[in-house]
């Protein structure tokens, strides 16, 4: 397992949060109805730094919320233990708003379809968009992104490695070689 | 969070004290569904449990029915009394028969101790002990630690006096064994008769008197007099053990105000504790029960929701 090439650096992972931020309140036409939910763990921090960054557009705080997907998957017995259940904590209903899902890393869309089904179950959104850092394709399911930090191409032997101030003390974005195992 | 190897939930005693931390977090995530109008998960979809009491229970069995349900499994409630047991089926046919339907976790409870777990041994399926003759009740006293934990905020170093018949109570010695692994004190009281003889070796002291150890705990935890146990007379009668025993309104007045009573129930009001001390502020026991849904899905969860080790799939 080693470390091949840093796809993104801190300042690039600003300016990608930036723009995306623009790209939400420009097709939301503002933030109102606006929720954005993190999924757990690194979709977390992600989703509150857009928040902050769409704050320092419009002035207007847009609520953030949680989502924990891991009782939702479809994979559970595939897996070797039980992965940790975190909470979902979203502070408003989500029915009748915009919700922007924010993850880490786009890769099969298995993530993201338990997140829908998660969400579905929570109450009945006006609209679900998806925003992430890094689109490294390879998609099992018919699910695309909104918003999109970087893309980058992929193998399957590789691993994306997404770390954040908040759980890994750096901000990169790095491709590791290794064999094909969830990140 | 430690990870989960077991395949069966049979004792605390064989748990590690990082093992039940994480069942209690866990129980804390699933408690969310509490407040969704949609109270489903699809986490346990195709799976198969059943309901395998030779007891009769409420509490227990409700619970582990709601939790079933809501986390998506296929529920079988095996009555006994309609069952071949009462035309002399024996143990291990019963237990031969479930896992040939293709049964994924059996919840046992027996008057026999260690019942649970000679099914553990037959069953490849997983097997959770819901209580087993005098030995121990695992997830009654993870519920507990549970509520203790949610409503003090900590278990290491309280200071915990077990009330009631210590001998027979399976509860009791789940509790004991949970409270220790977490770094509680334990301190148990009753009728002499009723407390195991060489109790003090494992670490836990014995109080003599109501009035001396009351104002002292952090938890007052009643045990229920069991009646159906209770044939050969340890005490003189239930209103003896009422007078010496339980909790009234005079013994409340000793209890801190931050402390808390909890009782694993069904209560005998008027024995272990009166109808107006089980409706003060610092009784757990309505808690006690909406958690024990939690605490359920939470061990479902961690012997039905992961596969083999080592099978790393994307």
């Amino acid at each position: 397992m080693t470390e091949k090439a840093k796809i993104m650096d801190a300042e690039e992972i600003r300016r990608a949060l930036m723009r995306i931020a623009n790209q939400i309140v420009e097709r939301n036409k503002g933030v109102g109805g606006l929720v954005i939910v993190g999924i757990h763990r690194r979709g977390v921090p992600l989703a509150k730094r857009l928040a902050e960054a769409i704050f320092k557009l419009e002035g207007e705080e847009v609520p953030v919320g949680t989502l924990d997907i891991n009782l939702y998957r479809d994979d559970l017995s595939t897996i070797g233990y039980q992965p940790i259940v975190r909470k979902t904590e979203i502070p408003v209903d989500i029915s009748a708003r915009n919700v922007v899902l924010v993850d880490d890393v786009l890769y099969t869309g298995r993530t993201v379809r338990a997140a829908l089904d998660a969400l579905m179950d929570l109450g009945r959104p006006k609209s679900i968009q998806l925003a992430v850092l890094v689109d490294r394709g390879h998609r099992e399911l018919p699910i695309r992104a909104d918003y999109v930090g970087k893309d980058v191409p992929s193998s399957r032997k590789e691993i994306i490695s997404v770390r954040i101030m908040e759980f890994d003390g750096k901000e990169e974005v790095v491709i590791i070689d290794g064999k094909s195992e969830r990140t | 969070m430690a990870k989960w190897y077991h395949k069966d939930l049979l004792d605390i005693k064989d748990l590690k004290a990082e093992e039940i931390e994480t069942i209690l977090d866990l129980t804390s995530s699933c408690k969310q569904i509490y407040q969704r109008q949609i109270k489903k998960f699809p986490t346990l979809r195709g799976k198969t449990v059943v309901l395998l009491f030779f007891e009769p229970s409420t509490r227990t069995r409700t619970s582990f029915e709601i939790a079933s349900k809501w986390m998506s499994a296929d529920l079988v409630n095996v009555s006994i009394a309609q069952s071949s047991v009462v035309k002399g089926e024996s143990l291990y046919d019963t237990a031969r028969t479930i896992e040939a339907m293709g049964t994924d976790l059996v919840v046992v409870r027996h008057r026999s101790a260690g019942v649970p777990h000679t099914l553990a041994k037959l069953l490849s399926c997983s097997v959770i002990n819901a209580g087993d003759g005098a030995h121990e009740h695992p997830t009654q006293a993870l519920l507990d630690l549970y509520t203790i934990r949610e409503r003090l905020g900590r278990i290491q170093g309280l200071k915990v006096l077990i009330v009631g018949d210590i001998l027979h109570s399976r509860v009791a010695r789940s509790q004991i064994y949970a409270l220790q692994k977490l770094g509680a004190e334990i301190t148990v009281l009753g009728p002499s008769t009723l407390i195991p003889k060489g109790i003090e070796s494992f670490g836990v002291k014995v109080g003599t008197s109501l009035e001396e150890e009351l104002p002292k705990a952090d938890v007052v935890s009643l045990l229920r007099i069991q009646k159906e146990r209770q044939e050969r007379g340890h005490f003189p009668s239930l209103a003896e053990y009422a007078e010496l025993y339980g909790i009234n309104e005079e013994r409340l007045k000793l209890i801190r105000d931050d402390a808390l009573i909890i009782h694993p129930g069904p209560t005998n009001l008027g024995v272990e504790i009166t109808p107006k001390a089980a409706e003060d502020k610092r009784s757990a026991i309505n808690q006690q029960v909406t958690n024990g849904v939690a605490v359920r899905m939470a061990a479902l969860y961690l012997l039905l929701g992961g596969g083999q080790e080592n099978e790393l799939v994307i």
